[in-house]
């Protein structure tokens, strides 16, 4: 990719966040470090609990601070300065403005007291010096360019008039109207139907082109990760186990995790039909009993001694990166 | 699955329309029109999957077979019996060939029940086990499931989504039922476990020999684990067919584009999704013409006017269109 020349936009450093529990403290993200560059979207997927939404909200200090904590060693470099440093006034000019964030479930992100105007404009109001005929204008022009039908009339309603698909719509809106150099979507389609997120997807590709914006895709949905993403960085357990090009982590996955997840999803067209589907056993161990060598030992069929012994990190080759003792090499 | 089987369930017709109440004397304002005349036959021992976008009818539709909702008109037969106007002591004699699994395994358990309390409570109802082999019975069907011995004398908050969802299989095959509607038993879980819950199903298929309607808005599931497929827009049926060679038999532009606003596995194969203009229209005031008429991509004028009906292609492909001859 030719993007990869250009100086990253963001950079995470060393990023491990933990949680003040009743039994204790757990590090839900640990030891997180990528680049994000102007104009792709890196994929972050896994299952459940994998930590990928903690991450991203690390990113936004969105985190209440009484019960999380970044370690110091964390470091977020975005626009020459650390953002896990920066002021509660710091980080409310940088939200909504250079970084900007959509969350999975738009009816619980919406206000439901305020119309949808309402709403678009508070971020413009904050951000820019715009008088309110031309906040209007652009709030309207913003529901437009997300191609919601009849935005002059839209505008005037209230989240609980538009359907599942629209209120995604505004999100997508409000979180682009200042355009921001990044777009965190966390989950963006999961709500949504198959229809319904063909159109989504379809309009976030669309404004990347447009507007050059780098997007943060957290999805587990391995289908939506092949169509959009150009880069993959799958999680587990806290960890991030491989990150490569979308290409490479399709066509030969290294971490048995990846392939694992890669062959779990029922094919679709394909003679499968009625075939028992290849499993991980077990499930993901839980933060407090993380095992000391791989996390993922107790799931994987390739395990050996050594895997129990230490846990494998997180190597550099060719470009893409793994932590495993034993990579599948090759065609997977 | 041969097409000779007998049918197990025959629906006829099958309307369902929840009144809405409003105003000062709470009179019926409207009506939603969730199920407009469903027809459908499932023979046994095979799977019959149910698909369509949120609010098309197919959950009511699933929870219509088994009479946790009494149809408005309608008729559903079970062997020689008709279900429909069925008084509650008969249905609760029936519902001991007829069981549900739920989507979310998070609410349709008792939180203040152990495991062994919820089997029992099935089991003992219909009397399926005497006291003394009760034990041994629910130990049995917890391992069924591919969870631990110990797991019995658990609370469901213990266990994890994917554990959950093998207890709410382990009740509803607690009672030893002949037909199973499982109502998106696997959306809320993740991929692995996704995978694991359906093979474990599989197999209890074939191990007990059950009849299933797998509801789902999961195309990629249901086409690699059901035999037919019914899909549904605005409550009603579009096209059936054999989920064999889905891809290559689907007539009506609606599955169509299901199937291509599907993501592919596939980084080289990045093709425009089907996008879809537009929502569903609303099921309080159905449309006079085709449902799907708004949205659909090869809408002629007759589609706005008259409604198509479903008319059989060849044996098991049924397509309500007015564009496929």
């Amino acid at each position: 990719m030719s993007t990869t020349k250009t100086q990253p936009v963001l950079q995470v450093k060393n990023l491990s966040t933990c949680f003040k529990t009743d039994n204790g403290i757990v590090t839900a993200v640990d030891d997180v470090s990528f680049d994000l560059y102007p104009g792709e979207t890196l994929g972050i997927v896994g299952e459940s609990g994998c930590g990928k939404t903690v991450t991203s909200k690390s990113i936004m200090r969105l985190l209440p601070d009484h019960i999380s904590f970044q370690k110091p060693e964390s470091q977020v470099l975005f626009g020459g300065r650390n953002l896990c440093q920066a002021s509660p006034r710091e980080m409310r000019k940088v939200r909504g403005d250079r970084i900007a964030m959509i969350f999975q479930e738009p009816m619980t992100s919406l206000n439901p007291v305020f119309r949808i105007g309402w709403q678009l404009d508070e971020a413009l109001e904050y951000h820019t010096n715009l008088d309110k005929a031309a906040r209007r204008d652009r709030a309207i022009e913003m529901l437009r360019l997300v191609e919601m039908p009849e935005p002059e009339r839209r505008i005037d309603e209230y989240p609980h008039q538009l359907s599942g698909g629209m209120r995604q719509r505004v999100m997508i809106a409000m979180a682009l109207c200042c355009e921001p150099d990044i777009l965190i979507a966390d989950e963006p389609t999961t709500a949504l139907d198959v229809t319904i997120q063909a159109q989504i997807l379809d309009l976030m590709n669309g404004l990347k082109e447009k507007l050059n914006t780098a997007i943060m895709l957290i999805t587990h949905d391995l289908g939506v990760v092949a169509q959009v993403c150009d880069r993959v960085m799958v999680m587990y357990a806290g960890r991030v186990i491989e990150s490569a090009t979308v290409r490479e982590v399709f066509h030969s996955p290294q971490h048995p995790y990846t392939r694992a997840l890669l062959q779990s999803i029922p094919k679709s067209g394909a003679r499968q039909h009625g075939r028992r589907l290849p499993t991980i056993p077990g499930i993901v161990p839980g933060l407090f009993e993380l095992p000391d060598g791989c996390r993922f030992q107790d799931r994987c069929e390739l395990k050996e001694q050594r895997c129990v012994d230490e846990e494998p990190a997180l190597e550099l080759h060719d470009e893409r990166s793994y932590r495993c003792h034993f990579p599948l090499g090759g065609q997977a | 699955m041969s097409s000779t089987a007998p049918a197990l369930l025959e629906v006829q017709d099958l309307v369902m329309h929840f009144p809405v109440r409003g105003g000062v004397f709470n009179r019926v304002i409207s009506r939603v029109h969730a199920l407009n005349g469903v027809s459908l036959s499932v023979r046994k021992g095979e799977t019959l999957g149910v698909v369509g976008e949120s609010g098309c009818g197919k959950s009511t539709l699933g929870k219509c077979l088994i009479r946790l909702l009494s149809p408005t008109s309608g008729s559903i037969r079970y062997g020689d019996e008709e279900l429909v106007g069925l008084s509650h002591g008969d249905l609760m004699a029936h519902r001991k060939r007829m069981q549900m699994i739920f989507q979310d395994p998070y609410s349709s358990l008792n939180p203040r029940m152990t495991v062994r309390e919820a089997l029992r409570e099935v089991a003992a109802f219909h009397s399926v086990e005497t006291p003394n082999g009760m034990g041994a019975y629910i130990e049995n069907l917890i391992s069924k499931v591919g969870l631990r011995p110990e797991a019995a004398d658990k609370f469901p908050h213990e266990f994890s989504g994917g554990q959950r969802q093998r207890i709410g299989i382990a009740r509803a095959l607690a009672c030893n039922p002949e037909f199973i509607v499982a109502d998106e038993p696997v959306s809320a879980l993740d991929v692995s476990i996704q995978a694991q819950v359906l093979n474990l199903l599989m197999d209890l298929k074939d191990e007990f020999g059950l009849t299933l309607v797998f509801v789902s808005h999961d195309l990629k599931v249901i086409e690699h684990f059901c035999d037919r497929v019914l899909v549904m827009y605005l409550g009603s049926v579009v096209e059936e067919l054999d989920c064999e060679n889905l891809h290559a038999d689907a007539q009506h532009p609606y599955t169509k584009a299901l199937l291509g606003a599907n993501p592919i596995n596939d980084p080289d194969d990045r093709r425009p999704l089907t996008v879809l203009q537009g929502d569903v229209p609303s099921p309080f005031e159905l449309p006079t013409g085709c449902a799907f008429a708004g949205r659909c991509p090869v809408a002629e004028d007759r589609c706005h006017q008259d409604r198509p009906r479903l008319e059989r292609k060849t044996c098991g492909h049924q397509v309500s269109c007015w564009a496929v001859d």
